[in-house]
């Protein structure tokens, strides 16, 4: 228990192994320590800033949604309003032609209904006048009567 | 535990395991070792405590290459097992630091994760069974030709008041240091003479202020010495009970002990740190 120059080596064996303590041991683990805090904390705030900038883009794409709903409708109501357009405009070309074609056949059926009338009437005069002379043969004077046959065709014509 | 057939009675046995391996100068001037304790008594101030500073050396360089090898190879990314526990003790040491220590000074947190593992490394020895590694050491001293009886080994640095006292004046040195350094010469002489009692009181504060200072170094090393002594003492005392009993003691006592040996290293840091920061106070 005597106090002797133990003291002074164990003194310089402090000072030395403090030294070397601060010169090689301290540094490299602080500074990894160092670093590896602020990885973390860019790393946080990177995951902060990825999360607000997805959550931007969630809105920027319900916006665009929504827009695109809007402009399918609006396109939707369009094309309706354009069938329609086509239908209505098909429709009254229809009918017109209908009309054109009623008239057509009306004004044609008219022509042949007359021609056939004319016919019936030259035959039924003709075979009138056939029966009549006929019959009149003998008695008649074709010439005589010419004029009176002649009225009498022509009132039933 | 001796390899002659002289009878060890309790007082041999225990002042044989509190004699250090002392190397010193004999009274005649001649260097050599101390063989019995009164040879090493006769020595006085000019000797050295081999074991102490053996101990204390080899357990320094192996908390300095283990810590030195895991900086090397830290990673940032992914710390393995060991690196975990050096990151561990450098935040605690480093927290400490920062709670008790105001001034701007790279050297204080290494200066106190030096200070607390190497304590908590010498302090450890203490729960080595007392008789393990004098044994050792006497089997060495016999192959070298030596009287096994002779051969004194002191295990526990920190049992060596030599050993702290070393310690706590390298902290006085520095505690005057950064006084002087921060506040200078007059801000110390100052501090020292003009306080608590104002100009008047002059004589009376510096003798206070005096203690103030000695009292620091002084009480830092008795206070570790002293209870390592007294931890070191006790494992003796069981030591020389009959051997079927001694681990019914021992046992509950190495496992107190594990808190005294890190209570005191623990401590001996703190007081490290408060002294640096009161160095470095300006204001007072």
């Amino acid at each position: 228990m005597n106090i002797n120059l133990t003291m002074f080596g164990q003194l310089i064996m402090f000072a030395m192994f403090t030294w070397f303590c601060m010169k090689f041991v301290w540094p490299p683990i602080v500074m990894a320590m160092e670093q590896r805090k602020k990885r973390i904390e860019s790393g946080l705030l990177a995951a902060e800033r990825g999360r607000s900038e997805q959550e931007e883009a969630q809105v920027k794409a319900q916006e665009m949604i929504n827009q695109s709903k809007d402009q399918a409708a609006e396109i939707i109501a369009n094309a309706t309003r354009q069938a329609s357009n086509m239908v209505e405009d098909a429709k009254d070309v229809a009918l017109k032609e209908v009309g054109k074609v009623k008239a057509q056949v009306q004004a044609q059926l008219e022509q042949d209904t007359s021609h056939v009338r004319n016919e019936l009437k030259n035959q039924v005069s003709d075979l009138v006048m056939q029966g009549v002379s006929a019959v009149l043969d003998k008695e008649v004077d074709a010439k005589v009567h010419q004029q009176m046959l002649g009225k009498l065709s022509q009132s039933l014509s | 535990m001796s390899a002659t057939n002289e009878v060890i009675t309790s007082g041999s046995y225990i002042k044989h395991h509190l004699q250090n391996l002392t190397y010193g100068q004999f009274p005649d001037g001649h260097w050599g070792l101390a063989h019995t304790v009164s040879e090493a008594k006769e020595m006085g101030f000019w000797a050295f405590h081999l074991d102490t500073l053996g101990v204390s050396f080899l357990l320094g360089a192996l908390f300095l290459i283990f810590f030195y090898r895991v900086g090397k190879k830290m990673t940032v990314d992914t710390p393995s097992g060991v690196q975990n526990f050096i990151e561990s003790v450098v935040d605690f040491i480093n927290e400490n630091v920062r709670g008790s220590f105001n001034g701007q000074n790279p050297m204080v947190a290494p200066l106190a994760l030096t200070t607390f593992i190497w304590i908590v490394l010498m302090n450890t020895m203490d729960l080595v069974p007392v008789d393990w590694l004098p044994y050792v050491a006497q089997q060495i001293g016999v192959w070298f030709g030596a009287d096994p009886h002779h051969v004194f080994f002191k295990v526990v640095p920190t049992t060596d008041p030599n050993a702290t006292l070393g310690m706590s004046i390298g902290i006085f040195i520095l505690i005057i240091y950064y006084s002087i350094k921060e506040k200078g010469v007059g801000g110390f002489a100052a501090e020292l003479t003009f306080h608590p009692f104002g100009k008047m009181m002059l004589p009376f504060n510096l003798f206070l202020e005096g203690v103030n200072l000695i009292a620091k170094p002084v009480s830092l090393a008795l206070r570790l010495f002293g209870n390592m002594y007294a931890g070191e003492m006790i494992f003796i005392l069981i030591a020389l009970l009959p051997f079927w009993v001694q681990w019914s003691l021992s046992l509950p006592w190495a496992i107190f002990h594990i808190l005294i040996v890190l209570l005191q290293a623990f401590i001996f840091m703190t007081l490290v740190i408060v002294y640096m920061d009161m160095a470095h106070q300006k204001e007072h």
